[in-house]
């Protein structure tokens, strides 16, 4: 925490955990799709549940399923401007056994067809986990600039990765990877102290096994 | 530095004050910024959405998604700015901003959390009406911004501002705390008296517990929100007239972490207790 904490952050009210920190997930979620949004299931969870309405939590989510930052005045009209745009959405409760009390569960489809599903919390203060990705058990937050690579768990993945950022001369602050079983689907979620270059992560889209390659910035 | 009090006050007595060497210890931190230019900027970036939010919230047709609240701080304003308020003009606008600034938050407006959204219209308040009344320059403003982001750090690291943790007193209190140092040096106030105008605030405001009705941001977070930037500034003042705080800074944030630790859940931003109970406000079926 620092002073830019206390002091900060700039955000669209009522609320850091239900509004900021749920435009956060949405605009994560739309992140890792990599494409417009046509169509979004939003499962609220525990405290989101009950007062989504309220805090504005749907409209956040929304409004970060159209790529808005918490600070958009934009995000209090986002069920307008989805509609113009073309996203279709349902909100509905739902309970999760073990969860934070504002969890969110999203499946978010594109126009190609693709689709990713994201579980997430809003932890406090408009900081977010996401704890789950297509069904798998992750964990990170987004809070740094954080690459993250769906691929399959194959031998010389994470050198293939390591090779690229120090290519691009970019220093990995922390790396976590993620799998279901050996030689099945894995994620990789490295935070980066700097921006790698477009033609580097290019490189990464191109390694084959990667499926999905996303750098964050939110 | 950033878990305690006395320590800020050694630092600032080698580094010429609290806002230097909250702004050398920021430089160390936080790899986003380079030099003091640049944290300024973003410093100055906050005030001018601190100014807007206080503006924008003094609008009489403003309304929050609940329609709970919105439309009195217009009401505040009028009357300070004709001669109605009890406590004179300067504390008239004050509250005045305070409701405004909290207003527009409810409303989904742009604020700044300070040190969170549900008490980001005590230090706005103050500072902009002080500016107003003094005419204190804006660079003036940003080092008082620092002094405010100094003491919320220790109460942060040392206590708690979330109101789900610590109740309304980690909220609003904080925001009142961070806000009496601010106005103390603002004032000319020396660090020790900075120190002093924040143990009173938190003292005052010590076990203020957090009970929003329906869970929202609104009843009674808003009106708290000028409560609490009075609190404020009386305590600036008891600082500034040369009274010391019996009690020392770090020892008083400790035990509003200990007061927040004792608080039933139901007084820690469930809506289940306090205001949030009331009959009237949850149509008979409260429990």
């Amino acid at each position: 925490m620092n002073v830019f904490d206390i002091i900060g952050p700039v955000m669209i009210g009522p609320s850091s955990s239900h509004t900021a920190g749920a435009a956060r997930i949405g605009r994560i979620t739309r992140l890792l799709l990599g494409e417009p949004v046509r169509t979004a299931h939003i499962r609220f969870h525990g405290s989101f549940a009950k007062t989504w309405q309220g805090h504005g939590a749907d409209r956040a989510v929304i409004g970060g399923l159209l790529g808005l930052n918490v600070d958009d005045e934009n995000l209090r009209r986002s069920r307008k401007l989805a509609a113009e745009q073309g996203m279709e959405y349902d909100i509905s409760p739902v309970q999760v056994r073990g969860a934070h009390p504002n969890t969110v569960i999203i499946e978010a489809i594109g126009g190609s067809g693709k689709t990713v599903t994201v579980q997430a919390a809003s932890v406090g203060g408009g900081s977010v986990l996401v704890q789950y990705l297509n069904g798998m058990e992750v964990g990170f937050s987004g809070s740094k600039t954080t690459l993250i690579i769906q691929h399959k768990d194959v031998p010389g993945a994470i050198a293939k990765v390591s090779r690229l950022l120090a290519a691009s001369r970019t220093n990995i602050a922390t790396m976590r990877v993620f799998r279901e079983e050996a030689g099945g689907r894995a994620v990789m979620a490295l935070e980066l102290d700097s921006v790698p270059e477009e033609t580097h992560i290019d490189a990464l889209r191109n390694v084959p096994g990667f499926d999905s390659v996303t750098l964050l910035r939110v | 530095m950033e878990r305690s009090v006395s320590k800020l006050l050694r630092r600032a007595a080698e580094r010429g004050g609290i806002a230097a060497a909250m702004r050398e210890w920021q430089l160390r931190h936080d790899d986003t910024v380079t030099n003091n230019e640049q944290m300024d900027a973003r410093m100055r970036e906050a005030l001018a959405v601190m100014r807007d939010s206080a503006e924008k919230g003094l609008d009489p047709a403003l309304r929050s998604v609940s329609r709970l609240t919105g439309g009195n701080a217009a009401k505040l304003m009028q009357a300070a700015l004709s001669g109605q308020s009890a406590g004179g003009s300067l504390l008239g606008r004050v509250c005045a901003r305070a409701l405004a600034v909290a207003e527009c938050n409810a409303a989904m407006g742009r604020i700044v959390a300070a040190p969170t959204a549900g008490a980001c219209g005590i230090l706005p308040a103050a500072l902009i009406t002080m500016q107003e009344e003094y005419g204190y320059s804006d660079e003036q403003l940003i080092d008082a911004l620092y002094v405010a982001g100094a003491f919320g750090l220790v109460i942060a690291n040392r206590a708690s501002i979330a109101g789900a943790q610590g109740g309304c007193q980690a909220e609003c209190g904080a925001a009142a705390g961070m806000t009496a140092a601010a106005v103390a040096f603002l004032k000319g106030g020396t660090p020790a008296q900075q120190a002093d105008a924040c143990s009173f605030a938190l003292m005052n405001l010590m076990g203020l517990v957090c009970d929003p009705v329906h869970g929202l941001v609104e009843v009674p977070c808003v009106f708290r929100n000028v409560g609490a930037v009075s609190v404020a500034l009386s305590a600036a003042d008891m600082a500034l007239a040369g009274i010391g705080c019996p009690i020392p800074c770090d020892e008083v944030i400790d035990a509003m972490r200990q007061v927040g630790d004792a608080l039933p859940a139901s007084l820690r931003e469930t809506g289940e207790g306090g205001c949030a109970a009331c009959p009237s406000m949850c149509g008979g079926e409260c429990q």
